[in-house]
């Protein structure tokens, strides 16, 4: 139990932060980790021990999270951002503020699967090898997942609204 | 000089400042030469510290009590220690009972399929199915009981009505269509102030046209099935709301029986 406690405790932080990566909402999001985290302890015999506990889980709550999300049908229902969101809780300098909007509707507008991949690696660091582990899949197709995802929030945010419509954009992305 | 060819692998490593210092090297000089590429380098840099501006002081929020691991722990330890006489004694039945019965005690491990027990059974399972969904928990609300009504009739050749449970403190909040082994099944589901939510499940009988009432227990569902006039009837709810559910039960079978 000790050890359960000892290598699972640390990684909720992070759990958290990815399950809200791809979720958006920080209750069901929790909701997630919540049920990773009691399959993780109660399937914990199950974990090989020669592996890394924390793709161990990362791969349970990946799972769930993609469960969760064919179950909803096409992935997030809502791309529009509120400014109130509570992922953008630090207090962002106000012009940069919009571009963070921007950057957020970008990644909630990608395919789950690209945005997965982008998360696992540019927010949580797991390395290609860690990410191709818990997506379950080649090194190769994480590479350019990662590839198509960068491309992707690239031209979507070239799309962005000239500086002059910022306070009337601001107003109706609610 | 550039050994190698640059690769888009290469691109995405130097953009999450993975590359060793000679090939990040390399790269900053092939990039030099391409403007473009350069160019979409530098904006996947910024999309990368934006996003985990973002992203990243979520690590830092407090941990909420339902996540927190030692509560976790000690509840399911807590689980196990009340699960524990429960599993013993049926360990022992099953010794006593092993070498005369092996052969019957084998079914008894099976769902069951046919009569109010199966029913049960398929209430339990649309129960545990349906009843956390928070988006699309029904096929028609309540607002649609007329329509509701008359298509779920259709389907299952009898005339249904939908038992009022306002007594008891629950709201019709809607049904849907249910596929069992024995044909389609109406689902109605109520919810209470509390959040609370309980299923009735009703079909046709082949088998056991009446039955008595009789409980259902299982690790989060318990209710109480029961048949009259060829129609099966299962009431199921949370396991901890048994006590709750039979009057329920007696309400709606008290309800039906002025129908028919």
């Amino acid at each position: 139990v000790t050890d359960q406690i000892d290598l699972l405790e640390p990684l909720i932080p992070s759990l958290r932060r990815y399950a809200r990566g791809l979720l958006r909402d920080p209750g069901e999001a929790d909701d997630l980790v919540q049920d990773c985290l009691e399959r993780a302890l109660s399937h914990w015999g199950k974990r090989r021990t020669d592996g890394d506990a924390r793709r161990w889980v990362f791969t349970i709550l990946h799972n769930l999270a993609m469960t969760e999300l064919k179950r909803r049908g096409r992935g997030l229902r809502h791309v529009e951002i509120d400014p109130d969101d509570p992922r953008l809780s630090i207090p962002a300098p106000q012009e940069q503020r919009m571009d963070y909007l921007a950057v957020m509707r970008g990644l909630d507008a990608l395919p789950d699967e690209q945005r997965a991949v982008l998360l696992l690696v540019s927010i949580e660091d797991l390395s290609y090898a860690d990410a191709a582990k818990v997506l379950n899949i080649p090194i190769g197709t994480v590479m350019s997942r990662l590839a198509r995802a960068r491309e992707k929030l690239l031209t979507g945010m070239s799309g962005a609204p000239p500086v002059s419509g910022r306070t009337a954009q601001l107003r109706r992305v609610k | 000089m550039i050994s190698r060819p640059i690769t888009e692998d290469d691109l995405n490593a130097f953009i999450d400042a993975r590359l060793d210092a000679s090939r990040q090297a390399e790269v900053e000089a092939y990039l030099a030469l391409h403007g473009e590429v350069n160019a979409r380098v530098r904006a996947a840099i910024s999309h990368r510290e934006g996003l985990r501006a973002l992203l990243v002081p979520i690590a830092d929020e407090p941990i909420p009590a339902r996540l927190n691991i030692h509560h976790l722990v000690e509840a399911r330890a807590h689980r196990r220690r009340a699960q524990w006489p429960q599993a013993l004694a049926a360990s022992l039945a099953l010794v006593v009972l092993g070498g005369a019965g092996g052969w019957t005690l084998r079914t008894w491990s099976l769902p069951p399929r046919y009569g109010v027990a199966s029913l049960g059974q398929e209430a339990a399972e649309s129960y545990v199915v349906y009843t956390p969904d928070r988006s699309h928990p029904v096929e028609l609300r309540a607002v649609a009981t007329p329509e509701l009504v008359a298509w779920m009739s259709r389907r299952l050749g009898r005339r249904l009505e939908v038992p009022n449970l306002a007594a008891s403190g629950y709201r019709f909040m809607g049904g849907r269509l249910v596929a069992t082994p024995h044909g389609p099944a109406a689902l109605f589901m109520y919810d209470n102030d509390r959040g609370a939510r309980i299923v009735m499940l009703t079909r046709p009988m082949m088998a056991g046209k009446e039955a008595p009432m009789q409980s259902l227990n299982r690790a989060a569902v318990s209710g109480f099935s029961w048949a009259a006039g060829g129609m099966g009837y299962s009431l199921v709810g949370p396991s901890d709301r048994q006590n709750e559910l039979h009057p329920i039960a007696d309400d709606i079978r008290r309800q039906i029986s002025h129908q028919i």
